[in-house]
């Protein structure tokens, strides 16, 4: 067991990033639009929050710059999806190609400096309950601000007005259009709080796990998070058991790696990837045997009112 | 017409409506009063649904005033329509299917607090089933409802909202008889209480049952206003159409020859894995149409994809000819000569970005005549089999290298009829074949589906609309739940009144003497319907 | 008297709004690309002279973007033919690397002297890791329903950390001063190059593929099914064609046609497989087919403009110590302003007249 802690710790830390995102993203999709932009959005959250927490030492500010920009790169998302009616896999992609080259191209004066970021702040009493205290109650604050959002959305998206309708517009924008409400502007407004979200995750990366900044260091972890997504079908609580799964799997890769085994590296770092096609298998399997509900029905389809085909 | 100093509840005036270039609306008027049911005829296509959808703030009127209550409105939006207490129930009901009926309720309510008031929503909802006559559980999922339960949530759904002014597009379409009287009997509580209703459909019987005007459409424009009682069902159908209307088509007696399409015990399931046709028999035989009768979602869909072989079958056999198809692929069913006409024309039957000679191609492009080398297509034949066949269906046409989007709905129906039914099949199965269409494509198709008959195939007809099983079928199979209810052998001997009972479930042997192999229906309680 | 603007749905376009809009968006794109590149802190002017005069003006630099060109159009083709179905293949970039991979297994295991055998040993190659490797993403989608999209794209990851692994370890050239490389190919292992230029061989690859893809989509009865599938799949399942059968097929073509974009790669380019050989033409190729609107000859012409922002791209590198990354935003510029550009294909924005009384 005492072997296992620190896994387990490590598991949490690493799964933060990705949930930050699934999170983001399962509100998006609830709403009915898919953004596969996660990867870019997550580089331009870990860039802006690391440059701005370096030249003003508040990681907090780092944190909402992180949120701003994610949602003012999802902004043209939401606008190309909801009211251009465009491809949302090809404008996914274009956010992750532009998120990607920016981040680099505004790193570059960065790459190799370091800052103070988030660090542990154990919780009072929590901390010292054996086993979970450590393992949940021992990481910096960004930890416990995820925790509280699961809790915040499984009460926002199952008991209020708001949650109602965006489990509505995700399903069928004609109804939500019908009874009053704009399908548009609740599309927008959750695909940007979910890019900004998504940006905070990035910014988890290089404020709090390695509190400095490289080029493409989300690694692949956007991509995870949009599995994840449907490995979670479309409810929070599954995102966290998803996002430790995987934080795990890093967590260990990085462990076994450490510890010198005669395993090359490469292939201990194609796991997590590897991983994430396994764990979509079985979920879509899983689904082909109607045992699990299926993706909100109007997702990355446009609406648009006078529609006429 | 109105008398002095009464403010009509609605009036619209010379509403213009174009979508791109056909103008769905031109200046039409209408009025309603407190305590009237007023009825908009026309038909398919004749700008009714345009005009609510005005009405009810989805569209916006190019040019036009709506005044309500005496005031001049402007709806920009259905919020603007239902604050104007505007509520309408759309033929397709506007449900979000994976909620709940109270949160289907709640959407969009603007007295609810940040929280979802449960316990509210279900009392109110309670209330108005009791004042109305309503029954539906409040906790179930839409998607487990039936057709007419969904239409009573939808009904619910304006009255929670209190609309003074309720438009029912099509309502009757999807019910039975029987639910259609309930349904009528709601709308006269509500009508007795002041408030407007206004109802749309082109079944004349209804009409003249419930309104108390009448407004004629035509073309998008309106013919006439005119009051029920100054009116006959002939008279309105001449309105309508603009001509004097012949509704009998020439039947001729068929004998049936062999059976050519033979179904047992099929179980299928539906898209969401559940099973929706429930060890089904049917018998198709040469010189007759099969009627299939029952409430729309009911498995028909389900049914007649397995028999076409573009659905798995679970369990059960089906023979054409006598070879066994069941569980072979759907090229099999084709080469076998079935042919099927979906209910849904553009999501299914036919390619709408694709031009007129591959849709054509569509399901023949693999045939040896309509390839090179079994590997390239041989598009000049298709092109040639193509004009023939657009000239002998008439489809009016662009030209054959246009996209098929481009055709208006009789035409998108003539051409799917002319891919389907131009190389003699042996058993056609057409599901909705005129649903949507004007009087005249009507016609056109109910011909061609008899003249298939007379030929020699065995047809298999679905609709939903009653009148249209009772006068083509020479017999008539019901269908509820999946399961089939009974055979009537002979339609002229049966009525209205117990088809509809047919269709809410109970087996022909339950009120009359067993007829044929009405026996394969399965024991099940008559529920009256609310 | 006021004016509203009004939106009205298009249902054809003309042949010239098909040809004016890619090009007034790519413009509308090096402009944002420019506002961006503004903002941080690079003069665009500057930066665009650069890249074109690198690219353009000179026979070299035009030959260059020819070199580049070459793999954007193969496995621009491979994934045009996947999105003709409707198919996200956003694997081609990983598909490169395992066709690429492949063809330095076949130098090394079965080296032959004679030029024609080795490369058709290396083209097999290719063509089956690739296929391979397309097939997994595309077996999952037609047996469970996998998310494409996904699939193809972790196996990006995984392709390329498989490659690295063997660069890295059991087949580095040991005399490369641990650089991580191959040993340089063999003589017979190479394309051979055309008028002293680096153009190799697989020139008339890419143009052959285009030919090939558009009698496939044009003429076959494979392509119809494609097509029948892209634009409306249910209609495709009524009419008896198998989605399951041809997905799994289309991903494996499309798979191998990247596969061979990976081999002549290496085999008319680098001469030895080493780590980040394609600076993401899997990637770019995405956005070459959806610009070229999958059509083939847009792929041709696409991939040439593309080429040109990549040579100019290297340009900028060496005059301007600009990152290469900088292409890259411009690339994502250019896939907004296409999507944005859309937007006026599918209306027409009129302005009328309101009526008041």
């Amino acid at each position: 067991m005492d072997v296992l802690i620190p896994v387990m710790a490590a598991a949490v830390r690493s799964g933060t990033p990705i949930l930050y995102a699934t999170l983001g993203e399962i509100l998006t999709e609830r709403s009915g639009v898919q953004n596969l932009g996660l990867e870019g959005l997550m580089l331009m959250g870990a860039f802006s929050g690391f440059s701005v927490t370096y030249s003003t030492g508040d990681p907090w500010l780092g944190v909402l710059t992180a949120f701003f920009v994610g949602v003012a790169i999802s902004a043209v998302h939401a606008f190309l999806s909801v009211s251009v009616g465009a491809n949302q896999v090809v404008s996914g992609l274009a956010v992750t190609m532009f998120g990607t080259g920016a981040s680099s191209l505004l790193g570059r004066k960065m790459i190799g400096l370091t800052v103070k970021g988030f660090g542990k702040v154990p919780v009072p009493l929590l901390s010292e309950i054996p086993v979970a205290g450590p393992v949940l109650f021992d990481h910096d604050p960004l930890v416990y601000i995820s925790y509280g959002l699961v809790l915040f959305l499984l009460w926002f998206i199952f008991r209020t007005r708001q949650g109602l309708n965006l489990r509505a517009v995700g399903e069928s924008p004609v109804v939500v259009d019908a009874m009053g409400l704009s399908a548009a502007r609740l599309r927008y407004l959750y695909t940007m709080i979910g890019g900004g979200m998504a940006a905070v995750g990035g910014a988890y990366l290089s404020l709090a796990y390695t509190k400095m900044w490289g080029e493409g260091m989300s690694a692949g972890r956007g991509w995870i998070a949009v599995a994840l997504v449907i490995f979670a079908v479309w409810h929070p609580a599954r995102a966290v058991l998803g996002a430790y799964l995987f934080g795990g799997v890093g967590a260990m890769q990085l462990r076994i790696q450490a510890a010198g085994t005669s395993f090359p590296a490469p292939i201990m770092m194609m796991m997590p990837y590897l991983f994430t096609i396994l764990v979509l298998l079985v979920i879509s399997v899983k689904k082909g045997k109607g045992i699990l509900i299926d993706a909100p029905g109007a997702l990355g389809v446009p609406y648009s009112r006078e529609e006429r085909t | 017409m109105v008398s002095a100093g009464r403010v009509p509840l609605v009036s619209m005036r010379g509403i213009e409506k174009t979508f791109v270039g056909v103008k769905a609306n031109s200046g039409v008027d209408m009025d309603l009063e407190r305590g009237e049911v007023h009825t908009l005829l026309g038909e398919n296509g004749a700008g009714k649904s345009t005009l609510m959808n005005i009405l009810s703030g989805l569209y916006t009127a190019d040019s036009g005033a709506i005044v309500i209550n005496g005031e001049p409105r402007i709806l920009r939006s259905p919020r603007d329509a239902i604050r104007a207490g505007i509520g309408m129930v759309h033929q397709h009901f506007m449900l979000v299917p994976t909620l709940s009926v109270w949160e289907n309720v709640s959407l969009g309510l603007d007295d609810q607090p940040f929280f979802l008031d449960k316990g509210r929503v279900i009392e109110k909802v309670g209330d108005i089933q009791k004042r109305y006559g309503i029954n539906v559980d409040p906790m179930a999922p839409i998607w487990q409802l039936s057709i007419g339960e969904q239409q009573r949530v939808a009904i619910i759904k304006t009255l929670y909202r209190s609309a003074d002014i309720l438009i029912l597009d099509e309502p009757t379409s999807v019910l039975t008889p029987q639910e259609t009287r309930a349904l009528f009997r709601t709308i006269r509580q509500i009508k007795a209480e002041g408030h407007g209703v206004i109802f749309i459909s082109h079944k004349l019987d209804e009409v003249m049952d419930i309104s108390d005007r009448i407004t004629v459409l035509r073309k998008g424009r309106k013919v006439a206003s005119v009051n029920v009682k100054d009116v006959t069902k002939e008279s309105l159908a001449e309105m309508m159409v603009g001509r004097k209307v012949v509704f009998q088509i020439g039947k001729t007696l068929q004998n049936p020859g062999r059976v050519v399409l033979e179904a047992r015990e099929l179980v299928v399931r539906g898209d969401r894995g559940r099973v929706r046709v429930d060890h089904f028999s049917l018998d198709v035989r040469q010189r007759e149409i099969l009627g299939l009768a029952g409430v729309s979602g009911n498995g028909q869909g389900e049914l007649c994809d397995a028999l076409a072989g573009i659905r798995k079958t679970e369990k059960g056999s089906i023979k054409v000819d006598g070879c066994e198809l069941a569980g072979r692929r759907t090229r099999e069913f084709q080469k076998r000569g079935v042919s099927y006409i979906p209910a849904d024309r553009i999501g299914t039957g036919l390619v709408t970005g694709m031009n007129l000679r591959e849709n054509i191609a569509l399901r023949k492009y693999w045939r040896k005549e309509f390839t090179r080398f079994r590997l390239f297509i041989h598009w000049e034949n298709i092109a040639g089999r193509t004009g023939q066949l657009v000239e002998r269906y008439s489809v009016v046409n662009p030209g054959l290298g246009f996209p098929a989007r481009m055709l208006s709905g009789g035409n998108l129906q003539k051409l799917m009829l002319a891919r389907e039914l131009s190389d003699d099949p042996r058993v056609v199965i057409a599901v909705q074949p005129t649903w949507g269409l004007d009087v005249s494509a009507t016609l056109f198709v109910r011909e061609t589906l008899l003249e298939q008959r007379d030929r020699g195939a065995g047809v298999l007809l679905v609709s939903d609309d009653l009148e249209e099983i009772l006068s083509l079928s020479d017999r008539i199979a019901v269908i509820h739940n999946g399961r089939l209810m009974g055979i009537v052998e002979d339609p002229d001997s049966v009525t209205e009144e117990q088809m509809g009972l047919m269709m809410a479930g109970t087996c022909l042997e339950e009120f009359s003497p067993p007829s044929g192999d009405g026996s394969l229906g399965q024991e099940k309680e008559v529920t009256p319907s609310p | 008297m006021r004016y509203r603007i009004v939106l009205r749905r298009r249902y054809k376009t003309g042949v010239f709004f098909e040809g004016i809009l890619p090009v007034i968006s790519i413009i509308a794109a090096l402009l944002f690309a420019g506002g961006a590149l503004l903002l941080f802190g690079v003069s665009p002017l500057a930066a665009y002279r650069a890249m074109f005069r690198g690219a353009l003006g000179s026979g070299y630099g035009l030959s260059e973007v020819i070199v580049k060109a070459i793999p954007l159009v193969i496995s621009g083709v491979a994934v045009a033919l996947a999105f003709r179905m409707k198919v996200w293949n956003i694997g081609a970039e990983g598909q490169i690397y395992l066709g690429a991979l492949a063809s330095a297994a076949a130098v090394r295991f079965l080296p032959s002297g004679n030029q024609v055998v080795m490369l058709l040993a290396m083209t097999a190659a290719a063509i089956i890791a690739g296929g391979a490797w397309g097939y997994i993403a595309g077996f999952l989608k037609s047996r469970w329903n996998v998310n494409e999209v996904i699939t193809t794209l972790m196996l990006n990851y995984v392709g390329i950390h498989l490659a690295d692994h063997f660069i890295y370890g059991p087949w580095r050239d040991p005399s490369s001063l641990g650089f991580p490389m191959t040993p340089p190919f063999p003589p017979s292992a190479r394309l051979p190059l055309f008028f002293g230029t680096r153009v190799h061989l697989g020139v008339l690859a890419a143009v052959l593929l285009v030919l090939l893809f558009r009698l496939v989509i044009r003429w076959t009865r494979w392509g119809f099914e494609i097509r029948a599938i892209g634009d409306n799949p249910r209609a495709a399942e009524y009419a008896g064609i198998n989605y399951g059968r041809n997905v799994a097929l289309l991903m494996f073509i499309s798979g191998a046609i990247a596969g061979l974009a990976g081999m002549t790669e290496i085999a008319g380019l680098q001469g030895r497989l080493q780590p980040g050989f394609s600076p993401g033409y899997g990637y770019t190729a995405i956005i070459v087919a959806w610009l070229a609107r999958l059509n083939p000859w847009g792929i041709m012409m696409v991939s040439f403009f593309m080429g040109v922002l990549l040579v100019g791209g290297d340009t900028i590198q060496v005059i301007m110590r600009l990152p290469l990354a900088s292409v890259q935003v411009i690339q994502g510029c250019i896939l907004f302003s296409v999507l944005g550009f859309e937007f006026f294909r599918n209306y027409k924005v009129l302005l009328l007249r309101r009526e008041r009384e």
